[in-house]
């Protein structure tokens, strides 16, 4: 199979701007999903608003385009209803951890085997270049025109603590690293949550004078090291990259079967 | 009649028999009185029956998850109170656009914002129906005693396997924790509406969203063969978004019309003791309980008075309004909030100035005697 | 034993927004973008198949076509 095989051509090219990093994921996702041959009946792909969620438009799987913020809760309704399918659920960084957060942390606790690719751009990219809970600390946006005052999550600090079993990070430079870690994120029984950087030229690029396309990608390669590298210890404000969690825990599909069983006995 | 099929129930029991009685595979729900009775029902029956239930972090999310698991192929059912329902809106509306087989229940309970959690109203009969943004067309149904709570609820299964489309089932707190007698149908002694599958296959273009002849949409299954796309945006007849003028107009009237040139067959009412009535009162769920009580007192006495019990308010049975009403001295209509329904009487109406709204707004059921004091004022006999 | 060997860059010019990310990653400085900010295979010959403009462009706009040739063969004209 090819690239193509994969995707809805007759959309292309897409609707994202030149040099958006999300259309790498989608082509990471799409060598990931080539890679393990599942076949395309059994592919579920569930977004949520914004630009990271057209994704689900361009894969020539089940796709469910859905509101915002709430793709993991109309995902959970789609496993646990077919738990063989397997589900994957891109989201934005606003769609995913502010509107959509609840949902989030609600679905690593409970650990259903979904795999959450968090798409983050630092930036609502749809409405225009607003700032987003990733976006950190002293960066400009539209809505942020003095410097952002506000905090910003680590996602990999809140799936860990939420309870995701399998939680990784790369970027959209590191595309071998992208499509082995959703790979191995799809393969992972448990909610599984992989956070890629991707960059907005357009908007985030834009207004903190990052350069373009090609310059932010260099940024990501010298910005990020990979997951116990020295020189994060030389250098704190280096981010890792890599697989930080991966562990096994009662998946809640599995456990709602054995619930059946359990009843059905009685 | 099977004496083991005789129930002395709450309606919530009744609602939660009747949804497993049409089938319901999958339920997703959050916590809320005084709806909480249903969720806790079917958390016990419905793995027993190799269902699934699951209860989500909110009512945003129940309602999200049972949307997803109908697209699998299953009948889906949440349940809820006032300010559950208001948080459903959003997906509601997209439930309505993507054209989604699903059940909401509100248990209705006093409102606005946290309200009367325990005690009784029926302040949501505008929001089921212009709850969610945009223009649409809804279809609520309401019950005012257990074997009718039963019947509705499979009716609403039915509705919305048959028009792809969320149905709301508007009961009340009196009606959901009311004990009373169910007797509970033999299996096939009602009609069950099983979800309509295309019969298109592997390698055929399926078109989720191209009516057939009879106007319904033949669905395929999430993990099926056919791969098709699922959005609220606009979108064609593959479910691709559009924004092409002539198909977004196109879609908009096809979800209204599939609604609302089905009204006659949607419509579900009682009436009673109208035949000569010239003074007719119209009312729905618990309150409707109350206005019975009076009429036929009142019928014994010989006066005219009747009742006709609304069970389906949305659409609005213009038609059969207009028709009861036509030789009505007095409409009034009897409902336990500002006056929600009655705009919609003096809309179908011919002499609006003869619909009065009796009510009753202080979270407690209004009583036959209530009804009688008010009318005893419309009809200028004093109280 | 089998190695692989460019056969060419497949690139779709109605797909490519011209972002350069292609341009920018390349080893071996083998892409350019043309007159009309498209992406060009400008110099082949030095392509060692990494595939990292094909696995990057965010417009799946590049594929890079790669033929086996044995080792003991002598490369085709």
């Amino acid at each position: 199979m090819s690239v193509h095989d994969f995707i809805r051509e007759r959309f292309f090219p897409h609707m994202w701007c030149a040099g958006c990093g999300h259309g790498t994921i989608l082509n990471g996702l799409i060598r990931a999903v080539d890679e393990l041959g599942i076949r395309k009946r059994n592919l579920v792909m569930v977004t949520g608003i914004g630009c990271s969620a057209r994704i689900s438009g361009y894969v020539d799987f089940h796709s469910l385009h859905t509101i915002h913020g709430r793709a993991l809760a109309f995902a959970t309704g789609v496993k646990l209803s077919r738990p063989e399918l397997h589900v994957i659920v891109p989201m934005g960084d606003g769609d995913g951890l502010s509107i959509g957060g609840n949902h989030f942390i609600h679905a690593a606790r409970r650990n259903i085997n979904l795999t959450a690719l968090i798409m983050n751009n630092r930036t609502y990219g749809m409405t225009g270049g607003q700032f987003s809970p990733l976006s950190g600390l002293g960066i400009k946006a539209s809505t942020a025109p003095y410097d952002n005052i506000d905090n910003s999550f680590d996602v990999v600090e809140l799936a860990k603590a939420a309870g995701a079993t399998f939680v990784a990070r790369t970027t959209t430079f590191h595309v071998n690293q992208l499509s082995d870690l959703i790979k191995a994120a799809i393969q992972h029984k448990g909610f599984s949550v992989v956070e890629i950087f991707t960059q907005c030229p357009t908007y985030f690029g834009r207004k903190n004078k990052l350069g373009d396309a090609p310059q932010m990608l260099q940024t990501f390669k010298e910005r990020t090291v990979p997951v116990g590298s020295p020189k994060k210890q030389e250098d704190p404000s280096l981010i890792e990259r890599g697989i930080f969690v991966n562990i096994e825990r009662p998946e809640y599909c599995d456990e709602y079967q054995k619930l059946l069983e359990r009843t059905q006995e009685a | 009649m099977n004496k083991k099929n005789v129930r002395f129930v709450q309606g919530n029991e009744a609602c939660a028999l009747a949804a497993m009685y049409a089938g319901l595979d999958f339920y997703a729900g959050y916590p809320i009185t005084p709806s909480t009775e249903i969720a806790e029902i079917l958390a016990e029956r419905l793995p027993a029956k190799g269902k699934k239930f699951i209860q989500m972090e909110d009512e945003i999310a129940s309602m999200c998850a049972i949307i997803g698991a109908s697209l699998t192929g299953h009948k889906v059912m949440t349940a809820t109170s006032g300010p559950g329902f208001s948080l459903m809106q959003e997906a509601l509306g997209y439930a309505i656009m993507a054209e989604i087989p699903c059940v909401i229940v509100n248990v209705q309970r006093g409102g606005p914002s946290t309200g009367n959690p325990t005690h009784v109203s029926q302040g949501d009969v505008n929001q089921a129906r212009w709850g969610t943004h945009g223009d649409h067309a809804i279809v609520a149904l309401t019950a005012s005693n257990h074997q009718d709570v039963f019947n509705m609820t499979v009716e609403a299964f039915n509705i919305a396997e048959t028009y792809r489309t969320p149905v709301i089932l508007l009961f009340d707190e009196v009606v959901g924790h009311l004990r009373e007698k169910l007797v509970v149908p033999e299996p096939g002694e009602l009609h069950l509406v099983e979800r309509l599958h295309t019969s298109k296959r592997e390698g055929v273009n399926y078109h989720p969203y191209l009516p057939r002849e009879d106007g319904r949409l033949p669905m395929s299954d999430f993990g099926g063969v056919h791969r098709y796309n699922v959005t609220g945006l606009y979108h064609d007849m593959w479910g691709f978004p559009t924004d092409k003028p002539e198909l977004v107009e196109d879609l908009m009237r096809h979800l209204v019309r599939k609604i609302d040139y089905a009204a006659t067959s949607l419509t579900h009412h009682k009436a009673f003791f109208m035949e000569d009535a010239r003074t007719v009162l119209i009312s729905y769920g618990s309150s409707a309980r109350s206005a019975l009580a009076l009429v036929e007192r009142m019928c014994l006495r010989g006066q005219r008075i009747g009742l006709l019990e609304l069970q389906t308010i949305w659409p609005f049975p213009e038609q059969l309004v207009r028709d009861y009403t036509k030789d009505a001295e007095v409409i009034a209509v009897v409902e336990m909030n500002m006056g929600q329904l009655v705009q919609a009487v003096r809309l179908a109406v011919k002499k609006p100035q003869r619909v009065y709204l009796i009510n009753r707004i202080d979270n407690r059921l209004i009583t036959d005697k209530d009804i009688r004091q008010t009318l005893r004022a419309i009809q200028g006999k004093g109280v | 034993m089998a190695k692989k060997k460019l056969k060419q860059h497949v690139i779709n010019r109605n797909w490519c927004k011209g972002c350069g990310i292609c341009v920018s990653v390349c080893p071996k400085k083998v892409l350019e973008l043309d007159e009309l900010d498209k992406a060009l295979a400008a110099r082949p010959e030095a392509c060692i198949t990494c595939k990292l403009c094909e696995k990057i462009c965010p417009d799946l706009a590049i594929i890079v076509e790669t033929e086996e040739v044995d080792e003991e063969a002598k490369p085709h004209e």
